[in-house]
């Protein structure tokens, strides 16, 4: 799976995908909390070996302990898929269900969004979902967020296991996808597994009537412009909810890792593995070491970056991140700022505060991007 | 595969969590803002001013034409650079008031880069080079400031003398212009 490579982590669910799903179905009648037979269709997934599950899976009554009790997932968006998700989840048992959106609901959504009543128009989506889902499944718990993502800082993102996020804007995933990659902790250049929150997006547009679709159009398309289907919208949550299922419990290995589910003439659908981009600008962040003195000027180090073999930089601009704030070492340009920054140029490691495992990102018009360093400190 | 099923135990709750958590790491908009300000060719009309120089994502760039319409005047220009660039464009306000057709009186900027037509591979540098040449080429079609568009499309003459006579410092119609000659 492309997550343990070091990045690109990320499954994409487009316009669809037939996945064959166990959903514990309820009778509506009974509504004690955990009644005899209430998880007994998980547990055949959860406490019998079987030939799909993961290398690492054990059967076990503590993983649906475990899935209801720590798990802690994000649902990004509570429109057209954010109430299939919420409803999925929470009928398998994640119970520990965060739930963030900003908008508010139109009469418009509810053919589909079926949270959502009447009576709720105008109000938050994440807060009327988060009521109804509390009040209908005893022992879920969840909790909205009434505001943008970008609202929130990598604290709060860093405290899921999980994200799964039904968005209808591309910024919003890029933001999201770059958020969960900015957490990445790498070790000497080996990814920290720990440090990985996957995220599985799933996306739907209704197209039908409309010649010429191509990956392209499906990436711009505008909210609203294009309909979504109700019924597109329910087959989609459900694979990425199993995803998320897969994930949280290793009961099956997950999918690899994109799929397009069309059902707009026929069914047609297709599973394939979005391979890494070597330089992609999104998740080739690794940080490489830079080996320093704490006695040696800034300037030298420097000098070493442009006469070094291996990096033969021009006129790199460096900036640090000391505790949690940047701080320019040193830019060429433009003057103004060159012209403050260059006492620096004297200054030993030390003065300018740089400690070891800090970060540098170093800038040159010999890459496309700024590059990451490490300090070491070498004694 | 993620190790979600060994490491079910460690992230209990959010509140250790963010504890456990490393330092915070540049962002993508500040690693793509470093390189952007470090490869900053500034044309000799124009300058920057960094009221932090440790905060690139919140600077100054002040133009001062030296030749058309606007030649002698000294025009500020305020940068946000949110959290979303390069996908989104910096946020652009002209805090000189300005007499012009794509500069309206509260200092919203009408240029398509930094509008409908923002990609990330644009930088800061094609914005600087953008906004002069709004000074160079005003453009009396799709206007901010309609009253002004319509005197430059009809009469360039009478333009031309209030544009003078806004950056003298002094009334158009009955909108005062504060001097910002340099």
């Amino acid at each position: 799976m492309v997550a343990s490579s070091g990045g690109h982590h990320q499954w994409k669910l487009a316009v669809g995908t037939v996945v064959i799903i166990t959903v514990v179905i309820i009778s509506g009648k009974k509504s004690m909390m955990d009644w005899g037979e209430r998880w007994s269709e998980v547990r055949k997934l959860l406490e019998r070996p079987g030939p799909f599950t993961h290398p690492d899976f054990e059967p076990s009554p503590d993983t649906l302990k475990m899935l209801q009790e720590n798990m802690r997932v994000l649902v990004i968006g509570a429109g057209g898929l954010g109430c299939e998700l919420l409803k999925d989840l929470a009928l398998m048992g994640f119970r520990n269900l965060h739930v963030i959106d900003m908008d508010t609901i139109d009469l418009s959504n509810l053919n589909r969004q079926f949270l959502f009543r009447k009576k709720d128009i105008g109000r938050s989506k994440a807060e009327v979902a988060a009521e109804f889902i509390n009040r209908r499944i005893q022992g879920c718990q969840v909790v909205p967020y009434y505001s943008k993502i970008q609202d929130y800082d990598d604290d709060f993102y860093r405290s899921f296991h999980l994200v799964v996020s039904g968005l209808d804007s591309i910024v919003a995933r890029r933001w999201i996808n770059g958020m969960l990659l900015s957490l990445l902790c790498y070790e000497d250049g080996m990814l920290d597994q720990s440090s990985v929150i996957p995220l599985v997006d799933g996306g739907t547009e209704g197209f039908k009537g409309i010649s010429g679709v191509t990956y392209r159009l499906t990436q711009g398309v505008v909210k609203r412009i294009i309909p979504a289907v109700a019924s597109t919208n329910a087959v989609i949550a459900a694979a990425c909810a199993t995803e998320v299922f897969k994930l949280a419990t290793s009961a099956c290995t997950p999918m690899n890792n994109y799929c397009v589910f069309n059902d707009s003439d026929g069914i047609y659908t297709y599973t394939y593995e979005q391979e890494k981009k070597e330089d992609c600008v999104a998740c080739s962040q690794v940080p490489q070491e830079l080996l320093v003195q704490l006695t040696e000027k800034l300037q030298d180090v420097i000098s070493r970056l442009k006469d070094s073999l291996q990096y033969q930089m021009k006129s790199p601009g460096l900036q640090a991140m000391i505790d949690g704030r940047t701080k320019s070492l040193y830019l060429h340009s433009p003057a103004s700022i060159e012209e403050r920054l260059r006492p620096n140029l004297k200054k030993t490691i030390e003065e300018l505060g740089l400690r070891d495992g800090m970060e540098i990102a170093v800038a040159d018009v010999t890459s496309p991007t700024t590059v990451l360093f490490k300090v070491k400190i070498q004694t | 595969m993620i190790k979600l099923f060994s490491m079910k135990n460690q992230k209990k709750d959010g509140s250790d969590v963010a504890k456990q958590g490393t330092q915070k790491r540049a962002s993508a908009a500040q690693l793509r803002i470093t390189k952007d300000i470090n490869e900053l060719t500034l044309p000799k009309t124009c300058d920057t001013e960094f009221p932090d120089p440790d905060d690139l994502l919140n600077f100054k760039l002040v133009i001062c034409p030296d030749e058309g319409f606007y030649r002698g005047g000294r025009f500020v220009f305020s940068f946000k650079v949110g959290p979303n660039y390069p996908h989104e464009p910096p946020k652009v306000k002209c805090e000189t008031m300005v007499y012009h057709p794509n500069i309206d009186l509260e200092g919203n900027v009408c240029l398509n880069i930094l509008r409908e037509d923002w990609k990330p591979v644009l930088t800061i540098n094609s914005i600087v080079y953008g906004l002069q040449y709004l000074f160079l080429e005003p453009n009396p079609e799709d206007p901010l400031n309609k009253e002004a568009a319509e005197v430059l499309q009809n009469n360039r003459r009478l333009f031309e003398q209030n544009v003078v006579k806004s950056m003298k410092g002094g009334y158009i119609g009955n909108v005062y212009f504060d001097r910002c000659l340099k």
